[in-house]
């Protein structure tokens, strides 16, 4: 994975098939701890003890098609090797959830990548679910939940490629006005 | 930063669109969206065919995600449901493949053969 936003994308796709209706997607900037904190929270089948112990094992899967399953190990490592974290936390028919926080001027930080690409397809992806997005900084915050989206539709699919696109450039805004100043490659821009 | 309120106009020239066309039958395109998708480059796909989707004002078809299909090595690959239920699923995909799709397969009704799953494992 070469950044977080495709991390998070993969994480996310983890809650949808555990049949999570309501997943909550949350990233965090603290300029002075020099933290950037992403989290998936769902309320989807959960895990075992037994298996939440072994979920950041690379040979830990549910996949009945291969025997590996790389996403959580590689985002752990992502995480870790900044000097960072990774925590997940399980309760078996209640949910999961999960953070990674990356140390934000190591030099083995993977950078955010197209969040907002990430985010508009997720929610346009996968509209049956509740999807809430909190993206928070030092600087400022912006929050948006498909529910509100989906009351000002009116009936119009959220799914709808116009719609899409507007997701595109709301979180293309609140990226650059929440991150920008904090994280070089959002300051910068592409 | 952006409200709620610029969705309002989408929404009514999005349901002007809609009331012009056949909105029963729509053709479903599903992109395969697990680790081994997303590492292959399956998002910049998704994200191809929803742009070529709006520029071409196309209200009959849904792109969607799915996880793990089992033939990662095919990845990015998705499935092209057309409404009559016929499946067509292309491989190795890119944006410009996505976007060729669109014009030839959806807008056309001619799948491209050359990308499918089927013309790959004849050659092997």
């Amino acid at each position: 994975m070469k950044d977080c936003s495709l991390h998070l994308m993969d994480i996310a796709q983890n809650s949808t098939t555990a049949g999570a209706s309501h997943i909550v997607i949350t990233m965090e900037a603290d300029k002075n701890a020099q933290m950037f904190t992403m989290s998936v929270t769902d309320d989807g089948c959960g895990m075992e003890d037994a298996f939440l112990q072994s979920v950041t094992d690379p040979f830990t899967t549910t996949r009945t098609t291969r025997k590996v399953g790389l996403g959580i190990p590689l985002l752990k490592l992502s995480a870790e090797m900044t000097g960072g974290f990774f925590r997940i936390s399980s309760e078996k028919g209640k949910g999961t959830s999960l953070s990674a926080g990356f140390v934000i001027h190591s030099i083995d930080r993977i950078p955010v990548g197209d969040m907002p690409e990430t985010l508009s397809s997720l929610i346009s992806g996968w509209p049956e679910i509740d999807w809430t997005v909190h993206l928070k900084s030092t600087i400022d915050s912006f929050s948006i939940s498909t529910a509100e989206i989906t009351a000002v539709l009116d009936g119009v699919p959220i799914g709808n490629p116009a719609v899409a696109g507007w997701l595109n450039e709301t979180f293309t805004e609140a990226m650059k006005t929440i991150y920008g100043g904090i994280l070089d490659e959002i300051t910068e821009g592409p | 930063m952006k409200s709620l309120k610029d969705l309002e106009e989408i929404r009514e020239r999005a349901k002007q669109e809609l009331s012009m066309r056949e909105t029963a039958n729509k053709t479903r395109i599903i992109v395969g969206m697990a680790t081994c998708g997303i590492a292959a480059g399956a998002r910049p796909v998704m994200a191809a065919f929803n742009q070529e989707l709006q520029t071409r004002s196309i209200q009959t078809a849904t792109v969607s995600m799915t996880g793990c299909v089992g033939v990662c090595r095919y990845e990015p690959m998705c499935d092209v449901v057309d409404p009559d239920g016929s499946k067509t699923t292309y491989i190795r995909l890119d944006a410009e493949k996505a976007r060729r799709i669109v014009a030839e397969h959806i807008v056309n009704g001619k799948p491209i053969v050359a990308f499918t799953i089927g013309a790959a494992e004849k050659i092997g």
